[in-house]
């Protein structure tokens, strides 16, 4: 079943007004080009999909319209069946489609954690009993428990984005857009938020849409969606998308490290290398077995 | 440095004083406000302190806190304290070129800086035993029969909340642009007055600039979460009073109607 379905849509940012303008959004000129011309793509549910590409290929604009916070210029947005374009039912769409920002910072609102988680419960007008439910719950899905009384400012770059992706998934979305949720964390702290997405994924059920530029977290997704200059490039599952080295390398983005030492030995001669290997352990064994 | 600043910051707990109602602190706290002011005499003000003392240690808090939150209001305390002295006529006591020492003098700035500190202690006792959050629920449900006459008072303490959570951010980023900026050779602790003032100017800009992006994608974020206004809206915790409020409110309009008294008492003799 689909989820979100995007229908020959063309986005402009000179078609917008000033104040719908997104914050990275370039300033509007008389005739900006498009960011994307007749792009279609649709997301099943409970699927995890990444989408791929280098700076201003508008990936980020792309997710901007899964949950309206963009209307397209032209074309049509379907998420969970409901055109973005009608305003009367914005916010059964924002319900159904949670979106997760890159600075964990500017995405909680509240002062102490287990009152930010509540934030879009308190807006919905969600019944209190429910609430704390529901607050434990999110909390508990993300492994933040033990921080439910603690401020943010307390907290790492990691634990913070899990404590954003809490106050999203307390709303019971069908599915949650991550626009580079790991871009300004360190190491540590994209595996704790990885680790937190695919979990949802998996033991949850929920839709991840995952907007990133690190290949390894793309390699954990069901789909890879590569996007250059506004269109789609590549759109397949995981292994055969990385297989195309030389086409990613064109379009400025790099291949998984085992990926990347694959492509490099059977360059340089190892037939039975495979490049559909994408990930350390398939790496290792591979080269186990060929020093055996 | 900045890490130092005590003010509004909440140290969490489980003493009386913590577990109160924060609209009946609130209201409490003004009492004791009044108390501080009406007080005219020196047994009217002993009873407002001896109301802080015990409000004071039933909340447990260490008096370390209390002597750390008296420290960027010392210069206040001493410059009115010497205005005082010098400025106000009565019998000179002792007098050093034109200006003259009276009696009234001291006592009227001795009993300001008992004031000012008591002020201080009394709202810090407010912040440190209450979180913010409630705090700012308490003063939204205080002001909501005022929303009745258009006065906004969800938008209020939404914006006392964020101004709250962000407060944190935002000394941390400033310690941030500063070491930027003095690592581009910006001297921001020496220099004439003048120059250090100026030398805040590379330090604010780059912080409002960032201030804005961050109040945009707040935004946004907060349109994505189903933010709407106060309407509708319900709340994760909401403040309940017991018997032990109105007991709390009760000794203070007892103390109150003490120093009252006292005062009336005394002035009536003299």
């Amino acid at each position: 079943m689909e989820l979100i379905r995007i229908e020959d849509v063309t986005f402009r940012y000179s078609d917008i007004s000033d104040e719908d303008t997104g914050a990275d959004a370039p300033k509007p000129s008389e005739e900006t080009p498009p960011v994307f011309e007749h792009l279609d793509l649709t997301i099943e549910k409970g699927s995890f999909t990444a989408i791929l590409g280098h700076n201003g290929c508008g990936k980020s604009t792309l997710a901007k319209h899964m949950n309206a916070i963009l209307l397209p210029s032209g074309g049509k947005v379907y998420a969970a069946g409901i055109d973005t374009s009608d305003e009367s039912r914005l916010f059964e769409i924002r319900r159904h489609i949670g979106m997760v920002f890159q600075n964990p910072d500017n995405q909680i609102v509240a002062s102490i954690v287990e009152e930010d988680v509540a934030f879009a419960l308190e807006n919905m007008g969600v019944e209190q009993s429910v609430m704390r439910k529901r607050v434990d719950e999110a909390l508990d899905a993300v492994g933040m428990s033990e921080f439910k009384e603690h401020s943010p400012s307390q907290l790492s770059g990691g634990q913070k984005q899990r404590v954003a992706i809490a106050g999203v998934i307390a709303m019971r979305p069908d599915c949650i857009v991550l626009d580079e949720p790991t871009a300004m964390l360190d190491p540590a702290g994209r595996r704790e938020v990885m680790k937190t997405i695919r979990r949802l994924n998996r033991e949850s059920g929920v839709t991840i849409v995952l907007i990133t530029h690190y290949m390894d977290e793309a390699a954990k997704a069901d789909r890879v969606v590569v996007m250059d200059g506004g269109k789609v490039i590549l759109d397949d599952e995981p292994k055969n998308v990385f297989s195309n080295v030389e086409l990613l390398k064109e379009v400025g983005l790099d291949v998984p490290q085992s990926t990347q030492l694959m492509y490099a030995m059977k360059k340089s001669g190892f037939d039975t290398a495979d490049t559909h290997i994408i990930n350390e352990n398939e790496c290792a064994d591979y080269l186990y077995e060929l020093l055996r | 440095m900045l890490k130092d600043i005590t003010i509004g910051q909440y140290f969490p707990g489980n003493s009386v004083v913590h577990r109160l109602d924060a609209r009946f602190k609130l209201l409490i706290t003004a009492i004791f406000i009044i108390m501080l002011f009406a007080s005219n005499t020196f047994p009217g003000l002993c009873i407002a302190l001896v109301f802080f003392l015990i409000a004071f240690i039933a909340s447990g808090l260490s008096p370390k806190l209390m002597v750390k939150s008296m420290k960027p209001i010392i210069p206040v305390i001493i410059i009115t304290s010497v205005l005082n002295i010098f400025f106000i006529e009565g019998v000179p006591l002792l007098s050093i070129y034109k200006f003259r020492i009276t009696d009234n003098g001291l006592r009227t700035s001795g009993f300001m800086i008992i004031r000012l500190i008591a002020l201080i202690c009394g709202s810090s006792l407010l912040t440190y035993t209450t979180s913010p959050i409630v705090l700012t629920d308490a003063i939204e449900q205080i002001l909501r029969p005022l929303s009745k006459i258009k006065f906004p008072a969800h938008e209020l303490a939404m914006m006392m909340t964020i101004a709250l959570r962000f407060i944190p951010t935002l000394l941390e980023e400033t310690d941030k642009i500063m070491s930027a900026q003095k690592a581009r050779g910006a001297e921001l602790d020496t220099g004439s007055f003048t120059q250090r003032a100026k030398a805040l100017i590379p330090i604010l800009i780059p912080l409002f600039v960032s201030s804005f992006r961050r109040a945009e994608e707040l935004a946004l974020a907060m349109e994505c979460r189903c933010y709407n206004g106060g309407e509708g809206r319900t709340k994760l915790k909401t403040l309940v009073s017991g018997g032990k409020d109105y007991l709390a409110l009760s000794i203070s309009l007892l103390f109150l109607s003490a120093v009252m008294l006292i005062d009336v008492g005394t002035i009536g003799v003299a």
